[in-house]
């Protein structure tokens, strides 16, 4: 063994000191640059919903700024993408869609991690009837093509953001919950479990303090995947006329300017679709860079 | 073989009562009564107790949820309320536009998919396959409905290569007006396609029988094609059998468009007139569909991969 050898084993062992798995997944994210940028997209996205959520900026969304119609210009920042046909500036629209948008991934990722996390949980690690009767349920409800499903729920629950919320929600959790069954049967009969079984703790600890920390990477994957569909099917539900009533989002805007293109009008298509591009491409490039820094089996690859 | 499908086919059935619940319940039982939707604000309690007779809703829940069930079977699902045409006739003249646009467009996108992926999968690693992957990616991420607003501008608009929008039942002349939906389904559907694919081909890639084809000696475009190729159709088949049945409800967003009068411009048609018992046919033939599909994707999967039917 020559010393350059001897080096090497050396540092490797000095990398056994205790790395958990998510030190391990912040080390790796950290040198992929890509996926930095992206973590950075999703920030900026954020603190711009929040902060016209909050009315720091781009408010009133609704005011005139100037005519009908004009077209992108440096002049003023409220400009910068022209007005609609109301004069309103484009910019604020795209703002507020912003807020639209990452609240419907927000809240449709918070009603359907949870419905998925229990559903997934309960039917791997029970099996036998339980497993059934869950599997049967998901596999009936995500038979109904989803568009129609949101349709249907839309119709029941009336039009409105509230109903988009909802319809994502309710429709959004089966894969997850597959995934998290999968997970937990097999985990299910590992040591660890049978070592807490017998240090006493009961189901409900099992499952929850001991088997779902360790496919937690599962739902943190999931939740970025889940975030970017919720954007794009807002999008599309707002286009059909189905989602948001009387506030800017992006479907919205994009409904709208369907019949401005042949007059020219450009801008209000483009800084909608822009807006949508960039965050659902950044949710798009985290998501595989978590997954390739999660998931322990592409580690020895 | 024989069993397996029995079984599998016994299977649907509790899949099927249970569709039936949900949509059932969520049409007719916590919808509400969809007449005060369909007739508007100022309907008097007549025209509403007319409209919920023709509706069957003035019948028992019970009663109501054996009409379902017997449209499913019979697929006679009433008339629109706002074309007052028959839904099984509305159906039937939807199909053929429908599938003038999905047919082309499903075999040129998943031809072209495969060729791109097989292209990735033995450059694999190189510049070549991140650029493609980036790309995919990126494509992915421009909403659909950006492609149908952008390339009827630039393409029909603008330049003229292609009517704007319309439709002509004509054999030949359809053709000319599918042309552009059907190059933009193939522009949405590519990045997902090439994705998946390429996954599937990198799956076989590591397998052990692609190790003992390089060690005796076999060129990397052999084994690409003559071996791993092999294995990844069984996915790759698996992945575009499941679509063929959705091909005949076609796309809502390119149909309703470009004026294509298929069964997606029907639904959305329907959606814009709140037209209660197209939405509810169109829900469960589409269901009907999915579930026609993954059993035929089943059985297929059986014939072409044995172990299939030994779990």
């Amino acid at each position: 063994m020559n010393g350059e050898e001897q080096e090497i084993l050396l540092k490797e062992e000095a990398s056994f000191a205790p790395k958990s798995l998510w030190l391990d997944a912040w080390r790796r994210m950290r040198r992929d640059r890509l996926a930095v940028a992206s973590l950075v997209v999703i920030a900026l996205y954020t603190l711009l919903a929040l902060a016209a959520k909050l009315g720091f900026i781009a408010t009133p969304w609704d005011a005139e700024v100037g005519t009908a119609y004009a077209a992108p210009s440096l002049a003023s920042l409220k400009t910068i993408f022209g007005t609609d046909i109301f004069g309103r500036s484009v910019l604020h629209k795209v703002i507020h869609g912003t807020r639209i948008a990452m609240s419907v991934g927000l809240v449709t990722s918070l009603i359907a991690i949870p419905i998925g996390v229990t559903l997934g949980a309960l039917a791997g690690y029970f099996g036998g009837l339980v497993d059934e009767a869950i599997v049967w349920f998901y596999t009936t409800l995500s038979s109904i093509p989803s568009i129609m499903l949101l349709v249907a729920f839309t119709y029941v629950l009336g039009k409105g953001i509230f109903s988009v919320y909802i319809a994502l929600g309710v429709t959004g959790w089966i894969g997850l919950a597959r995934l998290i069954r999968g997970e937990f049967i097999k985990h299910k009969h590992r040591e660890y479990v049978i070592a807490a079984e017998s240090i006493g703790a009961g189901h409900v600890k099992r499952i929850f303090r001991h088997i779902l920390p360790n496919v937690s990477h599962i739902v943190i994957i999931n939740f970025s995947l889940q975030f970017q569909t919720a954007i794009k099917s807002e999008v599309i539900l707002s286009y059909l006329g189905l989602g948001v009533q009387g506030q800017p989002s992006w479907g919205v805007m994009i409904d709208d300017s369907k019949l401005e293109l042949a007059r020219g009008v450009w801008w209000q298509l483009s800084a909608a679709t822009l807006a949508m591009f960039f965050v659902v491409l950044a949710f798009n490039i985290f998501g595989d860079a978590l997954r390739d820094a999660l998931d322990p089996k592409l580690k020895k690859g | 073989m024989t069993t397996y499908l029995v079984r599998r086919l016994i299977y649907t059935v509790p899949i099927l009562f249970g569709v039936a619940i949900i949509i059932f319940s969520l049409f007719n039982l916590v919808g509400g009564d969809p007449t005060y939707q369909m007739l508007g604000k100022h309907a008097t309690p007549a025209q509403i107790a007319e409209l919920r007779h023709e509706l069957g809703l003035d019948r028992t829940k019970l009663q109501q949820f054996g009409d379902y069930l017997g449209q499913m079977v019979t697929f006679d699902f009433g008339r629109s309320y706002s074309t007052k045409q028959k839904i099984s006739e509305m159906i039937w003249s939807g199909i053929p536009p429908s599938l003038s646009l999905a047919i082309p467009a499903f075999i040129v996108e998943t031809l072209l998919a495969l060729i791109i992926a097989m292209l990735v999968a033995y450059f694999r690693g190189s510049l070549f396959d991140r650029i493609v992957v980036v790309g995919c990616v990126m494509g992915m991420s421009v909403s659909a409905l950006a492609y149908i607003l952008f390339g009827q501008y630039v393409f029909a608009y603008l330049f003229g290569f292609f009517p704007i929008s319309g439709y002509d039942p004509d054999p030949i002349l359809r053709f000319k007006y599918v042309a552009l939906p059907a190059l933009i389904w193939v522009t949405v559907s590519l990045g997902i396609n090439v994705r998946v694919f390429r996954t599937f081909m990198l799956d076989e890639v590591g397998q052990d029988y692609v190790r003992t084809a390089r060690a005796k000696g076999l060129s990397e475009s052999s084994t690409l094609f003559k071996h791993i190729l092999k294995n990844a159709m069984i996915p790759v088949i698996t992945y575009v059998v499941i679509q063929i049945p959705f091909l005949i409800t076609g796309s809502f967003l390119l149909e309703s468009f470009f004026g294509i009068p298929g069964l997606g411009s029907i639904t959305i048609d329907a959606i814009h007139n709140s037209d209660f018992p197209v939405i509810k046919a169109m829900t469960t033939i589409e269901t009907l569909l999915f579930i026609f599909g993954n059993l035929l994707t089943d059985a297929l999967y059986s014939v072409v991969d044995p172990r299939v039917r030994l779990k």
